[in-house]
């Protein structure tokens, strides 16, 4: 992999309000290529804030929409991954996380398992994506998640056995657990944790871009981080605050960490799929009933 | 005797220490969340300022204390308006936090409003209908010092009396934006110490004042800690009154608690419209109150 650095945007989106966010990409766009980073990552829905419900038609753009043209303009610059809300062909809308270089699109990831429990309500107004994958940048293999599809271990695992030597997770996650005897969130503890095993159990940077500020009452708490392949994390941006934050990514410790752990070698690709299919095929029937 | 995950213990002293342990709050966490907030949700507005109504009890201190540390403490109006029958301790302990936070404060009497209102009336209301009627004496004023002071209503309900449905709709219950509404009283309790709120105000007993000796725990007929025990195990854990009454709880407590929630469901919810069209308000017509902010 090519060595190179991130820059983690842990921005403040406005609910609804393209305009607003897209000058807030542009500004952080550009002080990320001033501070020296070759790629910016932004967080969940950064260009349209995440409670949508009826605002999700308002907001869904096409990608080759004009109203990206400043975003690719940009991403000549350095690589650009940010959230929206991608419109199909057919008008179906899809939480969409995109790779851009050199104003063009390398990769959009639409979020496979959409939020429908608790305080989220994503499959009223939503549509699911159907594929995870990896893809190649020029700095590496890189595979890109979205929020809950990190809750599901198996996603990462996919990424991983495809070759991802970056995992970018791109998050909207509400804050909540103030209690239990805890000296942080309860949704902050689990994403450390979550982070934390992936980038050491599959060999691997991971780096999570959460965003800050307030929807509806609910917070969003930040903590956006970068974790090297044996769990150390080597950036952090604070909780709660708007930051722009950098890490460099190397291919040395991908390296050092594999030859000493190399799990991901071994990791039985044939194995799991022969084994998911055949579970799949049992379900099927398991779930007509 | 049934398995936990903590070893054999009798059984009904899990859930219960569960539930202290769970309530147990990081102040200085929780107190960061509320500060901003209060902050973000009020100046996504374009409004930096903020009114309370201070009774003199734990509950609007707190909000209050808040709100001063959100917009500093000239940005913030403590509303004091006392009844002729209220305790003139509140009063006197509202004044101690006002002068504590140094913040700018209004003294408005209800009693001509409440008594003009009373008089009208051609039987005797009895003390919940007097109750309510001070309550919303109090939201008129209140709203009104929103619009002179210029600055949005932060409220003062806490979860375990929204939950029971100990409040008066459009009237204590009435905000722009609650702070202490995800907490349950002896979270509240809490946090008031982490703000320094003056002992006084922590320590008596909680009272709606609304007449003279009236208890909180002695008209609920409950403590609040045990309130917030059972409540925080079936809303927040989802636990089955079976489960409670098992685990040693008293029945008649949380069928009382479980009738109380279900029965005060309509406090906590707009009213309800009659549905005609194909998009209704709130039904199928539904847009954040954040909408482009």
């Amino acid at each position: 992999m090519q060595d190179f650095r991130l820059a983690l945007a842990q921005i403040r989106p406005a609910l609804g309000n393209l305009e607003h966010n897209l000058a807030l990409h542009l500004d952080n766009i550009e002080r990320a290529a001033t501070g020296g980073a070759d790629v910016v990552v932004f967080p969940e829905q950064s260009l349209t804030g995440y409670f949508l419900s009826d605002l999700v038609p308002d907001v869904a753009l096409p990608r080759d929409d004009a109203r990206l043209d400043s975003l690719r303009e940009a991403s000549r610059k350095i690589d650009v991954v940010f959230g929206f809300v991608e419109e199909t062909s057919d008008h179906r809308f899809l939480p969409a996380a995109a790779y851009l270089h050199r104003g063009e699109f390398v990769h959009v990831h639409h979020k496979v398992y959409l939020v429908t429990y608790g305080l989220f309500d994503e499959a009223r107004d939503l549509a699911g994506g159907g594929a995870v994958r990896a893809f190649n940048t020029p700095f590496g293999r890189q595979a890109m998640l979205i929020c809950e599809d990190l809750w599901h271990p198996t996603t990462a695992g996919i990424v991983a056995a495809d070759g991802a030597d970056v995992i970018l997770g791109l998050s909207s996650s509400p804050g909540r657990g103030v209690a239990g005897g805890t000296h942080e969130l309860g949704s902050a503890e689990t994403w450390r944790a979550i982070n934390r095993l992936y980038a050491s159990l599959h060999v691997c940077y991971v780096v999570h871009c959460n965003r800050v500020g307030f929807e509806d009452g609910v917070n969003f708490w930040g903590g956006s981080e970068v974790v090297g392949p044996d769990g150390e994390v080597l950036a952090r941006a604070p909780d709660f605050e708007e930051a722009l934050v950098f890490a460099t990514l190397a291919d040395a410790p991908l390296r050092r960490q594999r030859t000493r752990l190399p799990l991901r070698r071994d990791e039985n690709v044939t194995l799991n799929g022969r084994e998911f299919a055949r579970i799949a095929a049992q379900r099927h029937w398991l779930d007509a009933g | 005797m049934r398995p936990s995950g903590i070893g054999w213990m009798p059984a009904e002293l899990n859930l219960r220490r569960r539930a202290r342990r769970e309530l147990d709050l990081d102040p200085r966490l929780t107190r960061r969340v509320l500060e901003a907030f209060i902050r973000d949700e009020i100046e996504k507005f374009g409004i930096q300022r903020a009114v309370v109504a201070l009774s003199g009890g734990i509950d609007s201190a707190v909000s209050c204390a808040l709100a001063a540390r959100a917009f500093g403490p000239e940005r913030v109006l403590a509303v004091l308006m006392p009844y002729r029958t209220s305790n003139p301790a509140s009063r006197g302990d509202a004044e101690t936090l006002v002068d504590q936070l140094g913040i700018p404060s209004r003294l408005i009497e209800i009693s001509a409003t409440v008594d003009g209102l009373l008089g009208e009336l051609d039987d005797d209301p009895g003390p919940l209908r007097r109750g309510n009627i001070m309550a919303r004496a109090r939201m008129i004023a209140l709203y009104d010092q929103s619009e002179a002071f210029g600055g949005l209503v932060v409220g003062t309900s806490n979860k375990t009396e929204l939950l029971l449905g100990y409040g008066t709709q459009f009237g204590d219950m009435a905000s722009a934006v609650n702070p202490i509404g995800d907490l349950y009283k002896t979270q509240v309790r809490a946090l008031a110490a982490a703000l320094d709120i003056p002992s006084a105000i922590r320590e008596k007993a909680p009272s709606a004042d609304l007449w003279v000796g009236q208890s909180d725990e002695d008209e609920l007929g409950f403590d609040y800690e045990t309130a917030d025990q059972l409540l925080f195990l079936l809303i927040d854990e989802m636990y089955a009154p079976a489960d409670l009454i098992a685990d040693g709880f008293d029945p008649d407590l949380v069928h009382d608690l479980q009738r109380r929630v279900v029965r005060s469901q309509f406090k906590r919810r707009l009213p309800l419209i009659a549905k005609l069209s194909n998009r209704t308000i709130d039904r199928d017509f539904r847009y954040p109150r954040d909408w482009g902010r």
